[in-house]
């Protein structure tokens, strides 16, 4: 695999075991702006199952060091998945598709819902049910990282390792309340350069 | 009633909220709801644009409604100024970090063969789990430690994380089931 073996708008042609992939930059804003409409409480969970499972546009690996660089990156995690996704096929024309089909739609359901919550917030079903809509988002963050854990196992840091990180990174935001910021900079730099060493 | 909820904005007064999330945008790792704290303070604490309780909805409206929870702060600005207060707060969060990302992305990906680009996401992924499994864990705690029905809300979280390992079955409807189970008021 060479450096120059091939680069078709911005795919890795060298491995290719012709990969699925979207088809124009409208494919990329229907299959967005469909998994958005799905993504109730957030759309990491959908995200993940469409891209990776339904569409087999990124395997999971892929997926995991997408969401991550999207993580360390300011700005909304699954905007930044898509506008790297876009970029990745269609350049920015395909990010910018992306990131529309993933807003366009639920903008407008949301502001509608903005208006008419003023109308029924004091009806308790109405609050109860944004409850529980809320716990089972929670509910699906968390079975998506569980589902994420499988990736640790192929890391060059080793999965005990690996894990280890994991295990720190929610320590210090839950119990100890770092601000991210840090968590990135003391734990994300250790990792690195970890990683770095054990880096042929 | 619209009149107190949406108060009429000065240009000068818009053009500051605009600038505010402009410089979040830039300060928002980790995702959009890691600067709600300093919006908080902005649009409530500091100029009483909105209330407390209409904070708290616009996030919670955003997280029930489909599409990316970044869209709670085109909610926020909605509730300040009307539409272009909600132009003013999205365009503000969207354009700073869009533009980065696809910077930063392109810079990578032209160099992601070197040992320091497989480093970096190498060394990132195991945080990139921790922090998912945070942002479940503190979505989840206000539902388990302070409604009344914690018991429920706990049921709930535990059904919709086996549900989704175990079948293939949509979150949609998942989140259907919790919008019934609280509105029967069980979680």
């Amino acid at each position: 695999m060479t450096a120059q073996a091939g680069e078709v708008e911005g795919r890795d042609v060298a491995g290719a075991i012709a990969r699925p992939g979207p088809t124009s930059a409208g494919d990329l804003f229907f299959a967005f702006n469909r998994l958005a409409l799905q993504g109730f409480g957030g759309v990491l969970a959908v995200a993940q199952r469409e891209l990776v499972e339904r569409k087999g546009w990124l395997t999971r690996d892929e997926f995991v060091e997408m969401l991550a660089l999207s993580q360390v990156l300011p700005g909304p995690n699954v905007v930044n998945l898509g506008l790297m996704l876009g970029d990745r096929f269609f350049g920015l024309k395909g990010a910018l598709a992306a990131v529309a089909g993933m807003l366009a739609v639920p903008l407008v359901i949301v502001l509608v819902l903005t208006a008419a919550y003023a109308e029924f917030s004091r009806l308790a079903a109405v609050s109860g049910a944004l409850r529980g809509m809320g716990a089972v988002a929670a509910g699906l963050i968390i079975a998506t990282a569980i589902r994420l854990m499988a990736t640790l196992g192929g890391s060059r840091l080793g999965r005990p390792l690996a894990a280890a990180f994991s295990v720190l990174t929610f320590v210090t935001i839950v119990w100890l309340r770092w601000p991210l910021i840090w968590v990135v900079a003391g734990l994300g730099t250790t990792a690195v350069a970890i990683a770095y060493a054990r880096t042929p | 009633m619209s009149a107190m909820l949406h108060p009429a904005l000065s240009s000068a007064e818009l053009l500051g909220l605009f600038a505010h999330f402009l410089v979040l945008s830039l300060l928002a790792i980790g995702g959009a709801i890691t600067t709600a704290p300093d919006m908080h303070r902005y649009v409530v604490a500091e100029h009483h644009w909105i209330s407390d309780a209409q904070f708290s909805a616009s996030i919670a409206i955003a997280q029930a409604a489909p599409g990316p929870n970044v869209l709670f702060v085109a909610v926020i600005g909605w509730n300040v100024a009307g539409p272009i207060g909600a132009l003013a707060t999205m365009a503000g969060t969207m354009l700073p970090s869009t533009a980065l990302t696809l910077i930063a992305t392109r810079w990578g990906q032209r160099r992601r063969d070197t040992r320091f680009v497989r480093a970096f996401k190498t060394g990132l992924t195991p945080l990139t789990i921790g922090l998912l499994v945070a942002t479940g864990w503190l979505l989840a705690r206000p539902y388990v430690d302070f409604s009344a029905q914690g018991a429920g809300a706990m049921a709930v979280i535990l059904v919709s994380i086996a549900l989704m390992l175990r079948t293939r079955l949509s979150p949609m409807w998942m989140v259907a089931f919790g919008a019934v189970v609280g509105a029967l008021g069980w979680a």
